[in-house]
């Protein structure tokens, strides 16, 4: 055991070292494979050496404007931008989500809100995800709890689904879904599908019970690098029920097409 | 001394040029040996040729570096070097005599040499944390050992992605009795996939984006040809198939030919890696794969090689014309050209994203016809561990009509089900599981299942010599190869190396391990210390690998005998993998209690 440690002592200076250890065979002693003291379960070495043959636990960020857009339609011209990113590891992520929206030329914020969650792997391709979900515009301001379940469904389908408690105890729900349809390895046709539903009327707040609004989008982008892809495509907002019929009553527009013309950058 | 001398010149030179703008122009005009003669060069020469000579005990110094280094066509500010080259020097050594190999960190970070493929005290094996602390910088290390084995190996670094831009080299052992492969010249082929990228960014990519450098997905004209060619019901059934799975038929290699060049010896096909023959002579080519990420399909047109041994293993001979190397394995063939021409020698991507090239010729200078890469292969749903007969779609027609719906055909193609798994899926980092375990030994590698000539496959491999060991093994362990592409997450059992415990081999047991994989792709499974007797139906001769590539789909089952008391490295040899933790310690000792995990 003395001699054990001793040789443990000379192979942690690492100097030349080594030898000592091995048989007159080429092969190391039974006695030298199970170190004396603390083990590492992994690799049944020494809990002292901060050396690791793989950084399996490192943590990754990544950052996606995944939209950046300028949109046209009779209306007039808007702006828009969707922005998510994560950073943790293989199972646990910290996930971040922002949108907005507003006119372009006076600069005020129409809608934006500000999502925060903790996302755990719960199957090979999806995170199931709780936080917080601020919104700031165009009402007054109210924070929310959100859960959610992101990830990839069978055929491709990009998959978001939330759903959300507001402050004053209102339910409300949205779905997204994108599709990339290669037309070359750079040249991506991008079907995408929003949806967003109340589980009940929010006055203050513009909104009516059921599907309050659908978002549709086809977008055509190019990859120059795959972080970097300007894209043109058309997005049609509509709404529904009385959702709609509140809209109507303040002479906004139902429905409106535009023609959109983005940036998809990505790190 | 006059290595490291001629070393620095070289280096110093390829600055200047690189400096200059010389250095592509001159690389792709003459091959290396047009420019023996010059210190410049003299080492590159050097690399390849066997020297041999008397038997003898070998004390040789690595000094691993920093530095810029002109390479792939190109300026790398920031390789690995070792002795100032990349592949570092061969190594050669004598069995039956003593080598002392001295490792001498000149790096502001740790590293760490692992001889690939020998069997030593494991306390010289060199995985950091796990054999050894690693060598700090500024320290150096001394792997002393007894040469007890003979063949073709090579030697790298296992810190972090050292191995990627540089830190690895060839090795050869002498046999101590005269060597049953004849030959007159004998040259290694080391074969490396080199990006100017920084590796670290290469797997942030992968991680984020893990299609990244795949660009041969199957688009929209995919989609047309397989609907003209089999109509629109066979083709939607076969994007159902993979879509529901939310697999991608064409992911064969993660890392590509969009960032990689591929090397022979340390050179591009530019620069024309030329090893000199006069015609009738036996030629010995000693092929290693020390790629980080990629698998090469090897062959010489117009000439027929025969396979004399693989991972440093006699082999009884096998004629072919064509073999799949995995990463970390080594093939030596014999080729005999007798006309007085030159043959290339054509090492393409599996992925056929790029290609390394070199060539076998008379004399310097001359060059033979570079065959065209074939189209991409593809993935099929035997892949997935899939038990029926579905269609294989893609641009080779035959082999669509081949399989597609047809049992019978299919059995041709596809080796028989041994095996179904089990009800665990290994949780959420890994995306499918092998439903129906194929026996793929006696497959073809991916993508070579059609070419008109003759392929190696596991199953031809003998060795020369029966086992030694022919107890019935008395210990079994099982280990999936796990993953999940979409999240770029590697593991055995579904579990990270971190999470992961020990795997003990009683010492002195006979031990069969199987394994089973359950991804898309195929693996190259390296197990430090021992070799693994493949169970490829050769009764008592079964080939011994220190390096498995385990098809993906299939079931394998090899032997190993627990005669080396140690902690051993055993891991997926692909480096991004590593990284992500498709990585085990095995333990061999007597500890009591071990046998209770059989």
């Amino acid at each position: 055991m003395l001699k054990q440690s001793w040789m443990m002592t000379l192979l942690l200076s690492a100097g030349i070292a080594g030898i000592a250890q091995a048989d007159s065979h080429g092969k190391a002693s039974l006695d030298s494979v199970v170190p004396e003291g603390p083990i590492e379960p992994s690799s049944g070495a020494p809990l002292g050496w901060k050396a690791k043959p793989t950084k399996d636990d490192e943590i990754y960020a990544f950052s996606m404007i995944d939209r950046l857009e300028y949109g046209d339609s009779e209306e007039g011209q808007t702006y828009l931008w969707d922005a998510q990113g994560w950073i943790g590891n293989d199972y646990n992520k910290f996930w971040w989500e922002t949108e907005g929206e507003g006119p372009v030329g006076d600069g005020a914020i129409e809608a934006s809100q500000f999502e925060a969650n903790y996302a755990h792997k719960i199957w090979p391709f999806f995170n199931l995800q709780g936080g917080v979900r601020y919104d700031t515009n165009p009402n007054p301001d109210r924070g929310f709890l959100m859960v959610g379940l992101e990830g990839l469904a069978p055929y491709w389908f990009v998959t978001d689904m939330e759903a959300y408690l507001s402050e004053d105890g209102d339910l409300s729900a949205s779905a997204e879904f994108e599709y990339n349809l290669l037309l070359t390895q750079r040249l991506v046709l991008m079907p995408r599908i929003g949806i967003k539903a109340s589980a009940q009327d929010e006055p203050d707040y513009d909104l009516g019970n059921g599907i309050t609004s659908t978002e549709m989008g086809l977008r055509l982008r190019y990859e120059i690098r795959r972080e970097f892809a300007p894209y043109i495509g058309v997005r049609w907002n509509q709404m529904y029920g009385e959702t709609k019929d509140i809209a109507e009553e303040m002479g906004k527009s139902t429905s409106t097409t535009s023609f959109v013309a983005g940036l998809r950058v990505w790190y | 001394m006059s290595d490291t001398h001629h070393d620095g010149e070289r280096r110093r030179l390829l600055k200047a040029m690189a400096a200059t703008g010389l250095l592509a122009g001159l690389e792709g005009l003459l091959p290396a040996y047009a420019r023996a003669g010059s210190g410049a060069e003299r080492h590159l020469a050097g690399a390849a040729r066997v020297a041999g000579g008397k038997p003898r005990s070998v004390t040789k110094d690595f000094h691993i570096r920093r530095e810029g280094i002109g390479i792939a066509g190109g300026y790398a500010p920031s390789a690995i070097t070792v002795n100032h080259s990349i592949p570092g020097p061969l190594l050669e050594l004598w069995e039956g005599h003593e080598a002392r190999l001295r490792v001498h960190n000149h790096l502001d970070e740790s590293t760490s040499i692992h001889w690939h493929g020998i069997l030593l005290p494991f306390q010289m094996d060199g995985v950091p944390g796990v054999a050894f602390p690693g060598i700090k910088p500024g320290d150096s290390f001394e792997a002393r050992f007894p040469v007890r084995q003979h063949g073709t190996y090579w030697y790298h670094s296992h810190t972090g992605f050292q191995e990627q831009i540089g830190q690895t080299g060839p090795m050869v052992i002498h046999p101590a009795e005269p060597d049953p492969i004849k030959a007159d010249r004998d040259y290694v082929v080391m074969l490396n996939d080199w990006t100017f990228e920084d590796p670290a960014r290469v797997l942030a990519q992968l991680k984020k984006m893990s299609g990244y450098y795949n660009f041969s997905k199957r688009t929209m004209e995919d989609l047309v040809e397989d609907v003209a060619r089999s109509g629109w019901a066979k083709t939607l059934k076969d994007r159902e198939a993979w879509g529901g799975m939310r697999m991608n038929p064409r992911g064969i290699a993660d890392v590509t030919g969009h960032t990689y060049s591929y090397l022979i010896n340390g050179l591009h096909p530019e620069a024309n890696w030329t090893g000199l023959f006069t015609p009738g002579e036996r030629i010995r080519l000693r092929v290693i794969n020390g790629s980080a990420m990629s698998y090469f399909n090897v062959r010489i047109p117009g000439l027929a090689m025969s396979v004399v041994s693989t991972d440093g293993q006699a082999v009884e001979p096998v004629e072919t014309d064509e073999f799949q190397i995995g990463v970390a394995e080594t093939y030596d063939i014999i080729v005999e050209p007798r006309e007085n021409k030159a043959y290339t020698l054509m090492a393409e991507s599996m992925d056929r994203s790029g290609y390394a090239c070199g060539t076998l010729a008379p004399r310097m200078g001359m060059t033979a016809a570079v065959p065209e890469l074939r189209a991409q292969p593809q993935r099929t749903l035997v892949d997935m561990g899939m038990g029926r007969g579905m269609m294989t779609m893609g641009p080779d027609k035959k082999k669509g009509q081949r399989l597609e719906g047809d049992s019978v055909a299919l059995k041709e193609a596809a080796g028989p089900v041994v095996a179904e798994h089990g009800p665990d899926h290994h949780g959420a980092g890994n995306a499918t599981i092998a439903k129906k375990q194929r026996d793929r030994l006696g497959e073809r590698g991916t993508g070579l299942e059609d070419v008109p000539h003759r392929v190696l496959t596991y199953s031809q491999l003998r060795n020369i010599e029966p086992i030694s060991d022919k107890r019935e093994p008395t210990h079994t362990v099982e280990v999936h190869l796990t993953g999940n592409m979409s999240s770029y997450m590697w593991s055995f059992d579904g579990v990270e190396y971190s999470d992961s415990k020990v795997i003990d081999f009683p010492y002195g047991e006979r031990v069969r391990l199987i394994m089973v994989n359950d991804t898309m792709m195929e693996h190259p499974i390296h197990l430090h210390g021992m070799f693994m007797e493949l169970e490829n139906g050769q009764g008592e001769y079964l080939p011994k690998k220190h390096t498995i590539s385990v098809r993906s789909g299939s079931r394998v089952s090899l032997l190993v005998t627990a005669a080396e008391p140690g902690r051993w490295a055993f891991h997926c040899h692909f480096l991004y993998h590593i990284e992500r933790g498709m990585f085990r310690v095995v333990r061999v000792s007597n500890l009591p209690g071990v046998d209770d995990n059989a």
